[in-house]
């Protein structure tokens, strides 16, 4: 009787393990209504990623024939060579890190801004979230003004800290250099500080936005408990909010992050094309594109493009951002493996229990 | 004042009284709410100053662009009629904006509502994939998508010779990719806060799954459509290298590559006044859209997680 109790209880567990537990039959329909978006997402996403891999083996001919004397049209095969080329033929530049291959240069840069803004603005959402979260007034005045950057189009901002940052601009009076002015604008170091300000004034209140979204879901419960146990403020925002606030905090970086790997309009609205100290990979693919080597260009794209994957890999295993969020997904995949481990357990013991010579009657 | 009110609280003594007495907030109180205060009122500088900037120097003589008085002196609005004058031809840069942004709402909405109420009710095998391919999708960097949509549309393939270049369409087709993602996953949000009752009681009531979603669904999920079609909105208004890819001809241009072209009456000077004014102009709608529905906006933004 024990026995096949409990065999009925695991019995399922053994045989349905196997089945995807989404199937509800509700598959076909789910496709139907779902083939449109995908079929979109195909086009528009998923045959241009495959055509710029593909891209990025060739290179066009160019140059002048020996032999006709004519120009030379169409591309060739060149394998690996657009990327290799990066060591092999450097093409040098002098950006603010002395003179390299501007691929390097390009990288250098979109890391750098990546970096520092990030950082920046994780730690400045941050205080605005928790300025915000105290604040029992006005919070709708400050909500509408946080949203003002964040609605701004990132090329107008780009002009607007153009403006700002003019060797006769705002920026250096108010910072009393008007004898003495730093040419902000000029293709130099001051121009990444330039873009910096510029990327962390607009998308650092979105990160405030984001994280005053997970304090309030932390009830007011555990704080009074933290204070009946005597925590001071340090201690309550490293072991509370902090920990409470960290998934919504780290997807939120995470998008950041991302968002600015591929950063384009501003160094492009507000240095210019074709400064080195301040070209991004987005902008130096777009510039290679306009000059129609489409090989090195599309081979520069999926460089960054590979970056990115990277970094949110890294983010996912290392950070343990939850991206998709979808609760009943979570709690399947938690299920299964709960499952997987009771099951690893299971054969665990029965092995042991076979391998036992005393064992006698092991079974219940 | 304690004479007058003694008599009436005779029940209670020196002490209590002293205490009702006392400022019911106490220093630390005090301390914490200027502190608030102050900072709150950081933020606000912080946020609006540099726009405040950009407000008032389109509201400088067009002589004046490179004034750094904080107060136009004099006012004039001089920059705005010459935003729209011949050479700049902003009015037209603004339809193509109006043009593109609307086509795109509009299909990434007709696209994403089936695909969100899919994603947010039904159980299927690949949900998971499909969530991360949607997420993933919104990641990929424009430039490695623009590169072969610009060969594409300029007839460079042979087997595809398209000639869009400077046509709607080639700007809207590769929003898509950003802004279908986007909808899809705000309204996949949306759709997952609308108790699944509502569709069972619907049904019982003798509604195929088809109405359910039609009469009841829909409706309710009328403030969360409109949300996601904002949000999309402004992210294909604010888009540049895109447009500035596909719509490069003079009457093609949207606003954001407009204004980033404008270029001087007097020569080699940069006409910050109307650049300002014009950044100005594109702006306000996003500022109008965002004060009015601020608390849906942000539902959007943190309900969607991202974006």
């Amino acid at each position: 009787m024990a026995v096949t109790a409990a065999e009925q209880r695991t019995a399922p567990v053994a045989t349905k393990r196997k089945k995807n537990a989404f199937s509800d039959g509700q598959g076909t329909l789910a496709a139907i209504l779902l083939a449109p978006t995908l079929l979109v997402m195909f086009f528009v996403t998923g045959i241009p990623i495959v055509m710029s891999i593909i891209e990025s083996f060739f290179r066009a001919n160019g140059g002048v024939d020996p032999n006709t004397g004519l120009v030379n049209n169409g591309t060739s095969f060149v394998g690996l060579q657009n990327f290799t080329d990066v060591f092999a033929h450097p093409g040098l530049v002098v950006g603010v890190y002395g003179s390299m291959d501007r691929l390097i240069n390009a990288f250098l840069n979109t890391t750098l801004f990546t970096v520092v803004c990030v950082i920046l603005e994780t730690i400045l959402g941050v205080a605005m979230a928790l300025i915000m979260a105290k604040a029992f007034r006005g919070r709708g005045l400050v909500r509408a003004s946080i949203l003002v950057p964040w609605a701004i189009p990132t090329i107008v901002s780009a002009v607007m800290w153009k403006l700002i940052f003019n060797t006769s601009g705002v920026a250096n009076k108010v910072l009393g250099l008007t004898n003495t002015p730093i040419l902000w604008l000029g293709d130099n170091r001051y121009s990444q500080l330039a873009i910096i300000v510029a990327d962390v004034w607009k998308t650092a209140p979105f990160i405030g936005l984001l994280t005053l979204a997970g304090l309030q879901t932390i009830p007011a419960e555990v704080y009074e408990a933290a204070r009946v146990d005597g925590a001071n403020a340090w201690q309550t925002f490293t072991r509370i909010t902090l920990p409470m606030v960290k998934p919504a905090l780290v997807v939120a970086v995470l998008f950041r992050t991302l968002d600015t790997l591929r950063m384009f309009d501003l160094p492009w609205g507000m240095i210019g094309p074709g400064k080195y100290s301040v070209e991004t990979l987005s902008v130096f693919a777009y510039l290679e594109m306009n000059a129609t080597r489409y090989g090195q260009a599309a081979t520069y794209s999926i460089i960054l493009f590979l970056y990115i994957v990277l970094i949110a890999f890294l983010f996912v295993t290392l950070l343990g951002a939850d991206v998709v969020g979808d609760e009943e997904l979570k709690a399947v995949n938690q299920q299964r493996k709960r499952m997987r481990e009771l099951h690893k357990k299971q054969s665990k013991a029965s092995a042991k229990v076979r391998t036992t010579i005393t064992s006698g009657g092991a079974a219940s | 004042m304690t004479q007058v009110t003694a008599p009436v609280v005779a029940h209670l003594t020196p002490e209590e009284l002293g205490a009702l007495q006392k400022p019911s907030h106490d220093s630390r109180w005090w301390m914490g709410t200027i502190a608030s205060v102050v900072g709150m009122a950081l933020i606000v500088l912080y946020c609006l100053v540099p726009f405040y900037w950009m407000v008032i120097s389109s509201l400088r003589l067009p002589t004046m662009g490179l004034s750094n008085d904080y107060w136009p002196n004099p006012i004039s609005f001089e920059n705005y009629p010459g935003v729209f004058s011949p050479q700049n031809n902003f009015l037209r840069a603004i339809v193509n904006s109006v043009v593109v942004s609307v086509t795109t709402t509009a299909l990434t909405l007709v696209f994403g509502i089936i695909g969100a109420y899919a994603l947010a009710r039904l159980r299927f095998a690949a949900k998971g994939l499909v969530l991360a391919v949607i997420i993933g999708a919104s990641m990929f960097p424009g430039i490695t998508l623009l590169l072969p949509l610009f060969k594409l549309f300029t007839g460079a393939y042979e087997w595809m010779p398209l000639h869009w270049l400077n046509q709607y369409q080639a700007a809207i087709i590769p929003s898509l990719s950003f802004g279908l993602p986007l909808c899809v996953w705000n309204l996949t949000a949306f759709f997952r806060q609308l108790p699944v009752e509502l569709e069972q009681a619907a049904m019982v009531d003798g509604c195929t799954p088809g109405e359910a979603f039609r009469k009841v669904i829909l409706p309710l999920a009328a403030p969360g459509v409109f949300t996601t079609a904002i949000l999309t909105f402004i992210a294909v208004w604010n888009e540049f290298m895109i447009s500035l890819t596909f719509l490069q001809a003079r009457d093609m241009k949207t606003a954001t590559v407009a204004l980033s072209q404008f270029t001087g009456t007097l020569g080699f000077n940069t006409p910050y006044g109307s650049i300002m004014a014009a950044g100005v102009i594109t702006t306000i709608p996003l500022l109008i859209l965002v004060l009015f529905f601020q608390r849906r906006i942000v539902a959007g933004l943190t309900a969607g997680g991202v974006k």
